[in-house]
């Protein structure tokens, strides 16, 4: 029970996986429409996802069916949804981040040049490890990508949309391109503006006294959830790091042990055994403190990243409807454009209560999801750990009853 | 190399030195004085005295003058004249320290007696034992029944600013006969450590002795010592230095021979020690070392021994081996030791990251989790240091230990390189006197035979010495490395184990905390 996931994983890189696979939040499946990434093939610079429906609803030609996306895709898809005024009032499931193997693909490429300058158990071993750790961001990717989907087939609105449907369904290639460097810049003016404006919604203070809460929270929770992944990230590298120095305490200890068969030598050749398992223990506590910790929390920043931006989209409607209040008492008082000024007020009006609406909705949903979130990972975190822990100290035990035994 | 206690060191490397070993069964009369001075090491009586020293400088003339005076020990109490005594008492000493050694004991009295009474010539003693096996060598060290501990304690600052040094206790508590009292402690500072390192070195590196290198120094350390800035880093440095001091100590005295030198007697008891000036790095004895050093390297590389049997080689290439894989091994616990802290250091910031995030979360129970949680990450921090600090001191120092031990057993094996050279070359001069002498023969010149003739007694009586030389450093070098390799395997047995166990108690105390946190996470609602 012990050595449950001490040897995960296979050499291969690419991924096979059956069935759903734990994810961050906590949603219900729903019968109706269910998603899952079933397959994912990494190639040279693209992940390929096959994503894969299943579901009893008219608007599908089958009721179960798979297609091939990549990552741009996905961003396509997000993007619609937040280009879609009709979703104002929601909180769009954040998109997932792009597939980096940047990182890994650095180290298999520095331990290639390195090759001359290590023993070949050496090389074997360090290789197997960044295998390990690419398999490992391969899978974390997939992950995301899954969450994106399930979160959208789990939204009673979301799930509705048509550009879903077509993403789901389609399966011929979507020709959704990256955007080029024009875009890029627009975009980037875009963001500009859109802070802008944000500071001077955010300044407008709000007459509902839950927006008004809900705005100062989630100002303070999303800076603080950001300060909290940056430090868990960093804690988690060194811990990686002191890892991969067991590595090669292990492996060197192994070296000595081999020089001769004196007591001493057979006493590091098992104290080497040892490190070799701890090794792989610590590197499994510093893996499930990234999936269960560091992944929660970056998760939650883009969720709280999102939800802001609901209260900005909210906010804006706000303000929109202010200032065509004011715009229409100006029209009455001079009698001129009367009608336009009531129709446009009408409009914000509606616009504005419309999202105020599923906004409060959407926002306890995300309280609530949040909490199962963190209930979730933190349990299994400290599940896992104490698995660990238990490991190591069974593993150091029955070494250290060996080894004073001999002596 | 001079000491400033009155002793003149032997003129290197040429001249006989004393016999430090215990043990060596091979004895030369010319030795004895130095021989006995060695194996007794009896509290009340005493070596060599300064007035025989010469005595023999008259007979063995070619061995130099190497004079050992002795003077410092009178001041504990120590007679100084007692030659008759002497042999009567280094057989009595024996058996006090090594029970096994019945037979050696016959042997070293009469021989010694006789050495004293007669001026024999070296070349006519014959050393009247054989040397012993490798096992009853192996027991005959394991004889020690006596009790000695060191420790090095209450590091003090004295002075101010760039004179200040910090003072070292060093405590003995022992039931050898040898010292004057059972309990006793010294003040010291780092000189006399090297001090005592010097000393040891000049008499015993040269027959063979493998000779525990002292700390380094460390002139970043100290200067940040002596200004006086007291942060961790300063407090760190000197409970570094003060544990390689102490197992400096420890190390010096498990050698029997190293024990029985009055220099190391003195450097444990004696109240006030004179000021050590030789161990600064830029010193004229210093820069005569290095260039020494520089030239045994090139010395190093270009003598091979006919050996009957390749013990030697194989054995100096095992030990050159083991000084690259245990310097890798090093660099890889530094770098654990080093992670260890950053991770220390990151965890702490984490935890306070999620103290905030605690207490801006709204629902009560999971702010009242995450603050849990910030707490078992603060445990886990100081789990990290403590774990940080067990993988330098048991580890990380012991690697570094040995790695220069294996340094000075490379040393102990140039040593017998340059006694072997030393034999070739008298070996060569005498080849050619001899050939000098019969060229005169052939042209006939009968006022110089006499000298050339003369030559040849001289040198062929070197040759004889010079071999016997050879297989008294070859014996011991065996000898010295077989005790090493002793040592060495019970000193990592003893810290790898320690070492583990401090591992199993991290292990267990994160058992605890997470045991703790997971209800508080499973309270969430």
């Amino acid at each position: 029970m012990m050595q449950e996931g001490l040897d995960d994983g296979p050499d291969f890189l690419s991924e096979e996986d059956r069935g759903p696979r734990a994810v961050n939040v906590d949603l219900q499946t729903d019968a109706t429409l269910q998603v899952d990434i079933s397959d994912a093939l990494s190639e040279r610079d693209k992940v390929k996802f096959t994503v894969h429906t299943k579901s009893t609803l008219p608007n599908f030609k089958q009721n179960e069916f798979s297609v091939v996306r990549q990552h741009e895709e996905f961003i396509w898809l997000h993007d619609s949804f937040v280009e879609n005024e009709e979703y104002a009032g929601y909180i769009i499931p954040p998109a997932p981040p792009r597939p980096d193997f940047d990182a890994s693909r650095e180290k298999l490429q520095k331990l290639g040049e390195g090759e001359g300058s290590m023993t070949k158990e050496e090389f074997t071993k360090m290789k197997q490890e960044l295998e390990a750790e690419y398999l490992a961001i391969f899978k974390k990717t997939v992950a995301m990508h899954e969450v994106f989907l399930c979160r959208v087939a789990a939204h009673p609105v979301l799930r509705k949309d048509l550009n879903f449907h077509v993403f789901l369904e389609y399966n011929q290639d979507l020709s959704v391109r990256g955007k080029n460097k024009k875009e890029k810049l627009e975009d980037f003016f875009k963001n500009v503006v859109k802070s802008a404006d944000g500071v001077l919604v955010a300044g407008v203070k709000d007459v509902d006294d839950f927006f008004e809460h809900e705005k100062t929270f989630l100002l303070e929770y999303h800076n603080r959830v950001k300060d909290a992944s940056a430090k868990s990230d960093r804690m988690i590298r060194s811990h990686k790091s002191a890892s991969d120095d067991i590595n090669r305490i292990a492996s060197t200890l192994y070296t000595l042990g081999t020089q001769d068969s004196t007591d001493l030598c057979k006493f590091f050749l098992k104290v080497s055994e040892l490190f070799e398992k701890t090794r792989k223990i610590e590197a499994r506590v510093a893996a499930d403190e990234d999936l269960k910790l560091a992944d929660l929390l970056k998760y939650y920043l883009r969720e709280s990243q999102a939800a802001k931006d609901l209260l900005y989209r909210r906010g804006r409607a706000l303000v929109d409807y202010e200032n065509a209040n004011k715009a229409l008492d100006k029209a009455r008082a001079k009698n001129k454009d009367v009608l336009q000024a009531e129709t446009t007020q009408q409009v914000c009006c509606q616009k504005f209560e419309k999202i105020s609406e599923s906004a409060k909705q959407e926002l306890i949903d995300f309280k609530t999801r949040r909490v199962a979130a963190f209930r979730k990972n933190l349990v299994e975190l400290a599940e896992l750990e104490l698995k660990h822990a238990k490991g190591n100290l069974q593993l150091l035990q029955s070494c250290l009853g060996v080894l004073k035994g001999d002596t | 190399m001079s000491g400033s206690c009155g002793r003149n060191p032997p003129p290197f490397p040429d001249n006989e030195d004393q016999e430090a070993e215990l043990d060596t069964r091979v004895l030369d009369s010319d030795e004895d004085d130095d021989e006995g001075e060695d194996i007794f090491t009896g509290a009340r009586s005493k070596p060599i005295t300064p007035t025989s020293a010469p005595d023999e400088g008259d007979i063995f003339s070619e061995e130099g003058s190497y004079i050992r005076s002795n003077v410092h020990h009178a001041t504990n109490g120590l007679h100084s004249d007692e030659e008759l005594d002497l042999f009567t008492e280094a057989t009595v000493e024996l058996t006090l320290t090594n029970t096994t050694s019945q037979g050696r004991r016959e042997i070293i009295g009469p021989t010694a007696s006789a050495c004293n009474t007669t001026h024999v010539p070296n070349s006519i003693l014959k050393p009247s034992v054989v040397t012993k096996t490798m096992e009853e060598l192996e027991e005959e060290e394991s004889g020690d029944q006596f009790e000695l501990n060191i420790a090095v304690t209450n590091p003090e600052k004295i002075g101010d600013g760039m004179n200040a040094y910090m003072s070292y206790k060093v405590s003995t508590q022992t039931t050898l006969p040898m010292f004057l009292n059972k309990t006793f402690s010294v003040r010291r500072r780092f000189s006399d450590f090297l001090g005592l390192y010097e000393k040891i070195s000049a008499k015993h590196s040269l027959l063979g002795c493998i000779i525990p290198p002292p700390p380094q120094k460390s002139v970043v350390g100290m200067t940040k010592v002596k200004v006086g800035k007291e942060d961790s880093s300063s407090a760190e440095f000197v409970e570094k230095r003060r544990a390689a001091l102490e197992r400096y100590l420890q190390r010096v005295v498990a050698h029997p021979s190293l024990l029985q030198d009055p220099d190391v007697r003195e450097f444990l008891e004696r109240d006030e020690l004179p000021r050590a000036v030789n161990t600064q790095t830029l010193s004229g004895p210093g820069l005569l070392k290095m260039i020494n050093r520089a030239s045994d390297a090139v010395n190093k590389m270009t003598i091979k021994i006919n050996e009957s049997d390749n013990w030697f080689e194989s054995k100096l290439q095992e030990v050159e081996n083991e000084e690259q894989l245990l310097r890798r091994l090093h660099a890889a616990v530094d770098s654990l030791v080093n992670h260890r802290k950053e991770l220390c250091s990151n965890t702490a910031v984490f935890s306070k990251s999620v103290a905030m995030l605690g207490s801006v979360e709204e629902n009560s129970a999971l702010s009242r989790a995450l603050s849990q949680l910030a707490e078992v990450e603060d445990k886990m921090e100081q789990l990290h240091q403590q774990q940080a600090f067990s993988d330098f001191f048991i580890l990380a120092e012991l690697l570094a230990d040995y790695v220069r031990l294996l340094g000075a057993v490379r040393c102990c094996f140039e040593q017998r390189m340059k006694v072997w050279q030393r034999l070739q070359e008298a070996q060569s001069t005498l080849q050619k006197k001899r050939e000098a002498e019969a060229k005169l023969l052939w042209a006939n010149k009968p006022e110089k035979l006499q000298q050339a003739k003369d030559d040849i007694n001289e040198w062929e009586s070197k040759v004889s010495q010079y071999e016997r030389d050879f297989e008294r450093v070859t014996c011991t070098v065996r000898k010295e490395v077989l005790r090493f390799e002793k040592e060495k395997a019970r000193d990592f047995k003893q810290h790898i184990v320690k070492y583990l166990e401090s591992l199993l108690h991290t292990q267990h105390r994160l058992v605890k905390c997470w045991e703790a946190f997971l209800p508080e996470a499973k309270a969430i609602a």
